[in-house]
């Protein structure tokens, strides 16, 4: 099935929760209100024309007024793809888990907790994975600073550069 | 420079700092630290086409059997603190080479927010071996400077342990 | 015995561990020698490659994809290009693709070689691993004659590959496969049936195929649980359909379907078929330019897409939003150790310790795959 046939009949069912349909090129994509991804992603799996068995991504992008976490999701069966959106404000985004119907879905949501900061309700175990446990800041995000030290190591490193143009003059 | 005058009768003559530098340059044993990339050459150094075997050099799992610390990759913030925890518990005298471009500057990754900007933030050097990776050629011949460096060591005129080195 | 008192232990095995494949840390809930639940900590090599794509730019890019899996790193390279190239609209010429699928391939051999080798380490059989390096060292000397780079190789660029097959190298190679099939057979008579590496690694860590495609379990991984999938096979890209090859899938011969000796065994089957896939290519390949002509500084449309690469390690997905200028907004990289990962608490109930090593060894994990 094309993917915007998919996105079709997700309109179909759930009428005005689908947001918009974006047929955009490349890869066309589809937005849906927050509260009811859990029921459209389990609609999909369950569908046997769609038959979703598989979240094959899940990503979080950190846009200027918005907070978006992409879902794209695969079936093996009949070989299609279809790429999800969700919007979410930049103060305390916060998102139902997939957990239960993905388990792919366990560490990809604990990478976006860490790196932008979504939090995901219902989820068994939301920590930080990747940066270490008392990193302070979400990296990922684009107002993000480094910190000046970490545990007394400085992060700071000045080039050779500098010190030969200083030692030049 | 020669180590060993022999005379007729087999006799041979050096002074005692260069025996015992002599022994200890020809054992070394590194600890497997292989964090990155530069791990997969360490361990085609230590294979069967450049092998440092020859040279004495064999692998060790532990820290406390080791002499030797090869930091083989990109060091973390978060693994810089555990670096520093193996480096303590090594017996002396330690050395330590950093092996290429992430362990002695941070490489290409400057521009990370969680990499620790070269090992020599936290561990004193003794031996650079630029590279990324670098080959097992210039791994080995890190090896072999650093054979050098402990060749100038003064071992038995050592005062409370410290390592001196010669002027 | 019964009235002998046992306690739960928690211990560590660092990330200074001989055989985690990298720096992995596991922390151990074990009853003895059993374990209740092996927990993975990772993140002790997160270079945050992601972020920095977005300070140096498409071409800049390139060197960075060899750091994401640098056993495999052709397949990062052709990930990147092919995304790039899907933004921007660029075609590759023909003999660049064969190029490409060239050198991919004997990445893919190399990769497969150090996979089986460090197995046999972690069981603790040196040999084979001694074997497997000095088939990857005259690999090696047959890409360093190609793109001057023994591991990372940053051979690939957008729009094809950066130079040409050197002069006499499509003989050196065909000659190489000449001689390095039989050392897979001798490979297999050293270790492959020999009977402690057999009971060593049948039925641990049985992954069925429900679960695999669940938590996303891709590559060599997920056809040894029974799934006949290949994405040069069923999503295909670059020029595959043109080649015959097979795609071995796990038989449950051993002990059951899905556990770690055919995991073992779909590796060694698979160097096989990449030994058939480069004699078709290197044999076919057509004349022609290899680089598409491409702008200095790249400035695709503004656009997402996704693509699908077949590595060593499974299948890997590049994730990449443009928003018009020369740097991208956001790259992401979903790849197969990540997931294999998160499976590792649920198949660790009720192994040894000594079990968890060779289960590791079997998912083919590579550390900076999890952490990027």
């Amino acid at each position: 099935m094309e993917p915007l046939k998919i996105y079709e009949l997700v309109k179909e069912r759930f009428g005005d929760r689908v947001l918009e349909i974006a047929d955009k090129k490349p890869d066309p994509f589809c937005v849906i209100d927050p509260k009811s991804i859990v029921e459209v992603c389990q609609f999909l799996h369950d569908d046997p024309q769609t038959a979703i068995d598989a979240l094959s991504n899940e990503t979080g992008v950190d846009y200027k007024d918005r907070i978006e976490v992409v879902y794209h999701l695969f079936s093996y069966r009949h070989r299609h793809t279809a790429v999800l959106k969700v919007k979410l404000p930049r103060e305390n985004p916060s998102v139902a888990t997939l957990e239960n119907i993905w388990k792919s879905a366990n560490w990809m949501e604990r990478e976006i907790f860490d790196l932008i900061g979504v939090n995901f309700e219902g989820h068994s175990d939301l920590r930080r994975i990747l940066m270490p446990e008392d990193w302070e800041g979400h990296p990922l995000r684009k107002d993000f600073v480094e910190p000046l030290e970490y545990h007394g190591i400085s992060t700071v490193r000045e080039s050779p550069i500098v010190r030969l143009e200083a030692g030049k003059k | 420079m020669s180590l060993l005058n022999t005379f007729p009768e087999y006799t041979l003559t050096t002074r005692t700092d260069e025996l015992l530098n002599w022994m200890r340059k020809s054992s070394i044993w590194y600890m497997l630290f292989g964090l990155a990339c530069c791990a997969i050459e360490l361990m085609h150094t230590g294979g069967p086409r450049a092998d440092i075997d020859r040279f004495g050099a064999s692998p060790r799992a532990s820290a406390r059997q080791s002499d030797l610390m090869i930091i083989a990759g990109t060091l973390t913030l978060k693994m810089a603190l555990r670096t520093r925890l193996l480096y303590d518990q090594m017996p002396d005298p330690k050395y330590v080479i950093s092996m290429g471009s992430c362990s002695n500057c941070g490489g290409l990754f400057q521009f990370a927010y969680s990499v620790c900007d070269g090992v020599d933030k936290i561990l004193p050097v003794d031996v650079y071996v630029p590279g990324c990776p670098p080959r097992p050629e210039a791994l080995t011949e890190g090896l072999l400077k650093l054979q050098e460096k402990m060749m100038t060591e003064r071992w038995l005129t050592r005062s409370n342990g410290a390592r001196e080195k010669a002027a | 015995m019964s009235t002998l008192h046992t306690e739960e232990m928690t211990l560590n095995m660092g990330p200074q561990h001989p055989s985690t494949h990298g720096v992995l840390r596991f922390i151990l809930r074990a009853d003895g020698e059993v374990m209740r639940e092996a927990i993975p900590d990772v993140g002790y090599l997160h270079r945050s490659i992601e972020k920095i794509a977005e300070k140096v730019g498409y071409h800049g890019f390139m060197p960075y994809t060899d750091r994401v899996d640098y056993v495999s790193a052709m397949f990062t390279n052709q990930g990147w290009g092919m995304a790039c190239e899907k933004l921007a609209k660029i075609e590759v010429p023909r003999r660049g693709e064969y190029c490409r699928v060239i050198a991919a391939e004997f990445n893919r051999i190399a990769s497969h070689l150090l996979s089986a080798g460090t197995m046999g380490m972690d069981i603790g059989a040196f040999t084979p691993f001694v074997h497997a390096l000095r088939e990857r060292e005259m690999i090696n000397d047959l890409i360093e004659e190609l793109c001057g780079a023994r591991l990372t190789f940053n051979y690939m660029r957008i729009g094809g590959v950066a130079w040409d097959l050197p002069p006499g190298w499509r003989e050196k190679a065909l000659a190489y496969l000449d001689h390095f099939e039989p050392i897979l057979d001798e490979f297999n008579q050293l270790i492959s049936f020999n009977k402690i590496f057999v009971e060593r690694l049948a039925n641990i860590g049985v992954i069925t195929a429900e679960d695999a495609i669940n938590y996303n379990v891709v590559g060599p991984n997920l056809r040894a649980s029974g799934v006949k999938w290949d994405i040069r096979k069923d999503l295909p890209y670059s020029v595959y359909p043109d080649f015959e090859f097979d795609v071995p899938v796990g038989q449950g011969q051993w002990g059951t379907l899905g556990d770690s000796m055919d995991r073992y065994m779909v590796r060694i089957l698979e160097m096989k078929e990449s030994v058939k896939i480069l004699r078709q290519a290197l044999t076919a390949i057509p004349a022609g330019p290899v680089l598409a002509k491409v702008v200095r500084t790249l400035k695709p449309a503004a656009g997402e897409c996704q693509i699908r690469v077949e590595s060593a390690r499974g299948d890997m997905g590049w994730y990449v939003v443009s928003d018009g200028t020369g740097y991208p907004y956001r790259v992401r990289v979903r790849t197969g150790s990540f997931a294999a990962m998160g499976l590792i608490p649920k198949l660790s109930r009720g192994l040894m310790i000594a079990d968890l090593v060779a289960l590791i060894a079997s998912l083919d994990v590579i550390a900076p795959e999890i952490d990027r």
